[in-house]
């Protein structure tokens, strides 16, 4: 075959996936940021060029910093700890135990339901008196707690919705993980006289590493990336208590139908996630691997 | 030229030929219905049913009815679908959303597609509380539908239990206040096992405080739309009255009480009145396991409750063919027989007065007085509260009452907040 031709034979080989790559990844990302930079055209008003004015209205918007703000907790006490949960499932599941099958699909089912359903089941959980977790705490505490509908309480009860959702599906990566381990390592560490706990601190856990930085970049994306449970347990409330950064762009994008301010929210969304993304590569890319 | 060339190409002109040949049977006309649901009880059947219906009466046009969820859901639904260039021709949507529709040029005025004097006759033979909604600048954008005001349900055993008159509903705010704290039962170490009195705070908290609002005098927008009053004394004191059922008198449930599940705790004896639309009554009616009452609101310097539910739209993007075809759809489910078994199987208002006197409905009322309560209602009923970019003040204005509610806010600082929020954005449609 001719040069040219195994070139033109290579690139025909990469057009399916740069074709689908392009349409479903930059070609949205880069037409956000044009939008972004343009007022919302409205029935008879055309669209116009405002420059950075969406940005500025941004730093002016105090839902945007709520939603900003309540993230951040939102990541902060969401990702370490449905992290840690799914390792100590996954070792848990991974050990010789009787209906070991079961356990294993009982901790995925979170992964695999419809979020929505899953989020109305949640909604009656939290329902004041009658709800589940109240039908167990009232006779302990003796007061009705209302979850969703303090200011207090709520974001961190999307937040357990959340780590219980999430937890399972980390799980599966650990899960897979432990199973690569070769055996002889954890055998030589027992000849040497090693305990579990000096085994998993000093074998097992730096080999987890590479799923650990994969599972935690997930975690992070998830973790700025959710809307479903908002949407259907307390829409973004009360007073803004729960809304999140995606919440938020998607009532200015599709309930205001605000599509300007919507695309410069999104482009900070993205910005965001770039340099979460970027610096957890750089940084931890490099101690993961063990040496 | 080669035979089998000669061959594909003889083929190919006889395929075009008969692309080209116009059909002979009559042409059906097809019509993409979104409707939302957000009361209990089975409205996807009943909409299928009703469709079905149609269509066996209506062999030319077909109706597809597509669920699109909550009210919220089905505007985000259709004008995205609008952008998209794939827009339904019909859509049931709320009334209060007419001055987002008209600002994003979506839907047609009844009046250019509903020209005969038949048509005006039938326009004109709506409950005019429900047309305060659908009409503005001389124009009808909206055809009522399902339609509500809120009302009030009670636990008659409970009021006995009280030794209340299980008959009388309290029909002022001193008197609701009163016999919600008789209502409201606290067992020995003090904590609450049934609340005196309901009013849900999420989904539609504009909406249930309007009615609050109202019953103060308390007018919350201009008519067409361009300024709101949320900092006028009337408002702040609904607003006043509903925090103080809460922390002062403590009757009613502390935090935000939600929408949904509200009918579940009046079924589960959690509380002894509810606020909700009339349109749970059926819901109610069948899951209710103790006698129950249906009031109107009470009233403080006046009775007073807004309107509210869904109306038809028309949109533009759809042919002449499929705007007459969807008239006829929304004309046929208006008749009185119609609107009178809609009313009877969802509980929401029928629509026309003349539905009110269809055999059908007579007798419903008759067997079962509470549904013509909210009809009762309807000479106190005052339009929902509407402006331009409707969706940003509702949720602004909800934000603040629920930040009121919650406790970080006073009812003073809340709706001076929201009415500054509310001028900014309205500021551009003056």
């Amino acid at each position: 075959m001719h040069r040219a031709s195994v070139h033109i034979y290579g690139w025909l080989l990469l057009l399916p996936a740069a074709v689908l790559l392009a349409a479903f990844t930059h070609y949205p990302a880069i037409a956000t940021l044009v939008h972004s930079l343009y007022s919302t055209p409205r029935g008879n008003r055309p669209e116009r060029y405002v420059g950075l004015d969406h940005f500025a209205d941004m730093l002016e918007d105090p839902i945007f910093w709520q939603s900003f703000h309540n993230n951040i907790i939102f990541a902060l006490g969401t990702i370490p700890a449905s992290i840690a949960l799914a390792l100590l499932m996954a070792l848990w599941v991974n050990g010789k135990i009787a209906g070991r099958g079961a356990l294993r699909m009982s901790y995925f089912t979170p992964t695999v339901l419809p979020m929505i359903a899953v989020a109305n089941i949640w909604l009656f959980f939290y329902t004041p008196d009658y709800g589940l977790l109240d039908q167990f705490l009232k006779p302990l505490t003796g007061t009705a707690h209302n979850w969703l509908g303090t200011r207090s309480t709520a974001l961190g009860a999307l937040m357990a919705v959340t780590v219980w959702k999430e937890a399972g599906f980390f799980m599966i990566f650990y899960l897979a993980a432990l199973q690569q381990i070769p055996p002889n390592l954890i055998e030589a560490a027992a000849l040497e006289g090693a305990d579990r706990v000096t085994i998993f601190r000093r074998v097992t856990f730096p080999l987890l590493m590479p799923t650990t930085l994969f599972v935690l970049v997930n975690a992070v994306i998830n973790s700025f990336r959710l809307v479903d449970h908002v949407v259907v347990m307390t829409r973004g409330g009360p007073d803004n208590a729960t809304s999140l950064l995606l919440f938020y762009i998607y009532q200015v994008a599709f309930r205001y139908l605000d599509t300007g301010y919507g695309a410069a929210l999104t482009v900070v969304l993205l910005a965001i996630l770039a340099v979460l993304a970027l610096g957890q590569f750089f940084t931890l890319d490099r101690r993961v691997h063990y040496r | 030229m080669s035979r089998l060339l000669k061959h594909a190409l003889g083929q190919a002109m006889l395929m075009a030929a008969l692309a080209l040949t116009p059909l002979p049977a009559k042409a059906v006309t097809e019509l993409q219905f979104y409707y939302p649901v957000s009361i209990g009880g089975p409205i996807t059947k009943l909409i299928d049913a009703l469709a079905a219906d149609f269509e066996k009466a209506n062999p030319d046009i077909k109706v597809k009815p597509i669920y699109s969820g909550s009210y919220a859901d089905t505007i985000t639904k259709v004008l995205t679908a609008i952008k998209g260039g794939d827009a339904p021709q019909l859509s049931v949507i709320l009334s209060t959303d007419m001055f987002t529709l008209i600002d994003e040029d979506a839907i047609v005025p009844f009046d250019d597609i509903a020209k005969s004097a038949e048509d005006k006759a039938w326009i004109n033979g709506f409950f005019p509380a429900f047309m305060a909604n659908s009409q503005t600048g001389g124009k009808t954008w909206g055809i009522p539908f399902q339609r509500s005001t809120i009302v009030m349900y009670w636990n008659k055993d409970a009021f006995k239990a009280a030794g209340l008159d299980p008959e009388k509903a309290p029909a002022t705010w001193a008197e609701l206040a009163d016999y919600a704290a008789k209502l409201t039962k606290r067992d020995a170490a003090g904590n609450v096992t049934q609340w005196g009195l309901e009013i849900p705070s999420s989904g539609f908290t504009y909406w249930l405080f309007q009615g609050l609002a109202s019953e103060n005098n308390g007018v919350l927008a201009n008519p067409a739309g361009t300024e709101t009053y949320f900092d006028k004394p009337e408002v702040i004191g609904a607003l006043q009255y509903w925090m103080d059922l809460v922390q002062k008198h403590k009757v009613h449930p502390p935090g935000i009480v939600e929408w949904g599940t509200t009918p579940k705790d009046f079924f589960e004896r959690k509380t002894a009145i509810i606020w909700t639309t009339t349109g749970n009554l059926t819901n109610v009616k069948t899951n209710a396991s103790f006698p129950f009452g249906v009031g109107m609101l009470p009233a403080e310097k006046r009775r007073g409750s807004p309107t509210g539910g869904g109306n038809f739209y028309v949109f533009k993007k759809s042919t002449p063919a499929q705007q007459a075809a969807a008239l006829t759809f929304i004309k046929w489910v208006t008749q009185p027989e119609r609107a009178a078994q809609w009313g009877i199987d969802t509980g929401y208002v029928a629509v026309r007065p003349e539905a009110w006197d269809t055999p059908a409905l007579k007798a419903y009322v008759a067997s079962f007085p509470p549904a013509a309560v909210a009809r009762d209602q309807l000479q106190y009923a005052v339009a929902e509260f509407a402006t331009h970019d409707n969706q940003r003040v509702m949720q602004l204005f909800s934000d603040n009452l629920q930040a009121a509610l919650t406790g970080t806010k006073t009812a003073e600082q809340a709706m001076k907040d929201a009415q500054r929020d509310a001028e900014r954005i309205l500021k551009a449609f003056r």
